[in-house]
């Protein structure tokens, strides 16, 4: 009755997204064949040499590989601990303000570079590091030498780190604040009867309650281990830090797009592809076992 | 809350508040840099001699900008792209929310679909797939490769469902004993009482459309279809440094002229300055709604 003619309807209101699904998500997942082949875009996949694992051997066999891993791993597991601690920290501050108004312009205020592009902010951080920039002008009046910060390879991946933290802290923050509404204030209340000042209060009352949160947090963001942020690394690498700048997915872009080694970067990005899908299975198991987390 | 009044925790809040705003002024303070620099002299600017306020105030850079044609070519595609890819994003997801919200009894299929969707959130094809992809379907080089590239945007998709599915359940009934069909249900009772989320991920995709630079580089031929944010890309913030040595890229970088890019910044800053109000309202109610489960 009901069920089966609004089915039809069911059908017919899924089809425009699932359509675009199709041609834009799911048929790619099947020009992963290019990693096996030597791929030739004038050939197509049909026609193209199969290859068999050449790709991944060469891969392996590329002093670029271990590089790029390493660089990806650092980058994206120190944005990790820096987008989990510094939110928290501020969330915490942010919660012992009393003064609504100015908490809520702070709030506006600090949500605000998450919605600004990685180009635009890359152009404002390259003019604020340049050589003759306003960090400079600093340095040279506290006596310091002036350093050319984006061509300096050891400082490169702190910059990343510190700017991502940065951009992302205000928004990571949304979470927490909302976390802490959940708890009960008879449990400060209490806490104070018993003697407890403010930041033993903090320590006892409000860090506990934001405990599952935390431990949902650090492990939803599992998945993004290999995830070092393209956007924003691309708009501010340069080939003087490739050695500790370089990631899986900058150097595949090149070496796929401007270097047109089609086979080579869908391998590498092949195997990017099934490491995270490993790690989020493996992160959403840990969530729904340990803090009853579901996507839908 | 409890209050206090001694002076040691006057003291606390003082400087937890002078701690905060000092925080906030760094959140502020690059955007406010880069404004000055593109009213200042030139010479000023690269000398490093502006700061927070404009050294030498004229309006060179944006006359300048005035008389680019490229300049307003780009904005022109990436305000098309904007109000495209809001439509479609918006017609396509709510349409889809629908039915994924239902429970398994009223459709059967919900789950297998769901696990479709969440599917291509965990896994995909990387890179050159993806590019081999909208190069077969003719999309490169048009407008709606830029509109579509981006594929389904699945979590906007997720939030809408969380939300449909919190919605009581007696209002359903009501509609349904008046004899609605799952259309009139969508238009005249889900999408009214969606407004909050609906405005957030519509808000969210117009974000989306107008910073992303990435597909608009490789999904164009050339200057002449690059959205604002590539066009800046290009010409801005992405020097050609290959094989350059320290001394050479310090050069460069002296270079570059300071003012008339940051005008440019500021320009492709001020949409999302301008609806930034309108999504802070709607964003925390948003996301809180959408992403709590039944």
């Amino acid at each position: 009755m009901r069920n089966q003619s609004f089915t039809k309807h069911y059908y017919i209101m899924l089809l425009p997204g699932f359509i675009w699904l199709l041609l834009i998500s799911i048929i790619p997942m099947f020009g992963i064949v290019i990693a096996f082949q030597d791929f030739n875009p004038g050939k197509g996949f049909f026609q193209s040499e199969w290859v068999g694992l050449d790709n991944f051997e060469y891969m392996f066999a590329l002093n670029d590989t271990p590089v790029i891993f390493f660089n990806t791993v650092f980058i994206a597991v120190m944005k990790m601990i820096g987008n989990l601690i510094v939110p928290l920290i501020f969330a915490i501050m942010l919660n012992e303000l009393r003064m609504m108004i100015v908490k809520r312009w702070i709030q506006t205020i600090v949500y605000l570079p998450h919605f600004l592009s990685w180009v635009i902010l890359s152009g404002i951080l390259l003019d604020v590091f340049s050589y003759t920039g306003p960090i400079n002008t600093v340095m040279t009046f506290i006596g310091l030498d002036p350093i050319l910060f984006f061509a300096r390879a050891d400082l490169f991946p702190f910059i990343i780190v510190a700017s991502d933290v940065w951009k992302e802290f205000g928004f990571n923050t949304i979470i927490y604040l909302a976390a802490l509404t959940s708890i009960n204030p008879s449990l400060y209340e209490a806490a104070a009867i018993d003697g407890a000042a403010r930041l033993r209060r903090m320590w006892h009352v409000t860090l506990p309650g934001l405990r599952t949160t935390i431990v949902l947090l650090a492990v939803l963001s599992l998945g993004n281990v290999l995830n070092a942020g393209f956007d924003q690394i691309f708009n501010l690498y340069n080939p003087l830090v490739y050695s500790t700048g370089d990631i899986i997915d900058t150097w595949v872009y090149r070496e796929g797009l401007l270097n047109m080694q089609y086979g080579l970067a869908t391998a590498v990005g092949l195997l990017k592809s099934v490491v995270s899908f490993i790690l989020i299975i493996v992160s959403y198991q840990l969530a729904s076992r340990f803090a009853n987390y579901r996507i839908f | 809350m409890l209050r206090e009044n001694t002076w040691r925790a006057k003291l606390f809040d003082l400087t937890l508040l002078i701690v905060l705003l000092l925080i906030a002024f760094l959140c502020l303070l690059p955007l406010w840099y880069t404004l000055a620099v593109s009213l200042s002299e030139k010479s000023a600017a690269a000398a490093g001699r502006v700061w927070l306020w404009p050294v030498g105030l004229n309006f060179n850079s944006y006359k300048q900008i005035m008389g680019d044609g490229s300049f307003f070519n780009s904005f022109w595609i990436s305000i098309q792209r904007v109000v495209l890819g809001a439509s479609v994003t918006f017609f396509i997801t709510t349409l889809m929310a629908y039915p994924l919200s239902r429970s398994t009894k009223e459709f059967r299929m919900r789950n297998v679909c769901m696990w479709i969707l969440v599917f291509t959130l965990l896994f995909n094809g990387g890179l050159i797939p993806w590019y081999m992809t909208i190069k077969e379907l003719g999309l490169y080089d048009t407008i709606w490769g830029l509109v579509l590239g981006g594929g389904v945007p699945v979590f906007n998709v997720i939030l809408i469902v969380n939300f449909f599915r919190n919605l009581p359940k007696e209002l359903d009934e009501a509609a349904l004993v008046d004899g609605a069909g799952p259309w009139r249900m969508l238009l005249t009772l889900y999408i009214p009482l969606a407004v909050p989320v609906l405005a957030t991920v519509t808000l969210f995709t117009i974000v989306y459309h107008w910073n992303e630079f990435f597909h608009g580089l490789v999904l164009t031929s050339g200057q002449e279809n690059y959205p604002l944010q590539t066009l800046i890309q290009q010409f801005v913030v992405v020097i050609n440094t290959a094989n350059m040595t320290e001394d050479q890229y310090k050069r460069m970088s002296e270079l570059s002229n300071q003012t008339l890019n940051a005008a440019k910044i500021f320009i492709a800053m001020v949409p999302v300055l301008i609806i930034y109000p309108f999504l802070q309202r709607f964003f925390i109610h948003g996301i809180t709604l959408g992403s709590v489960k039944e």
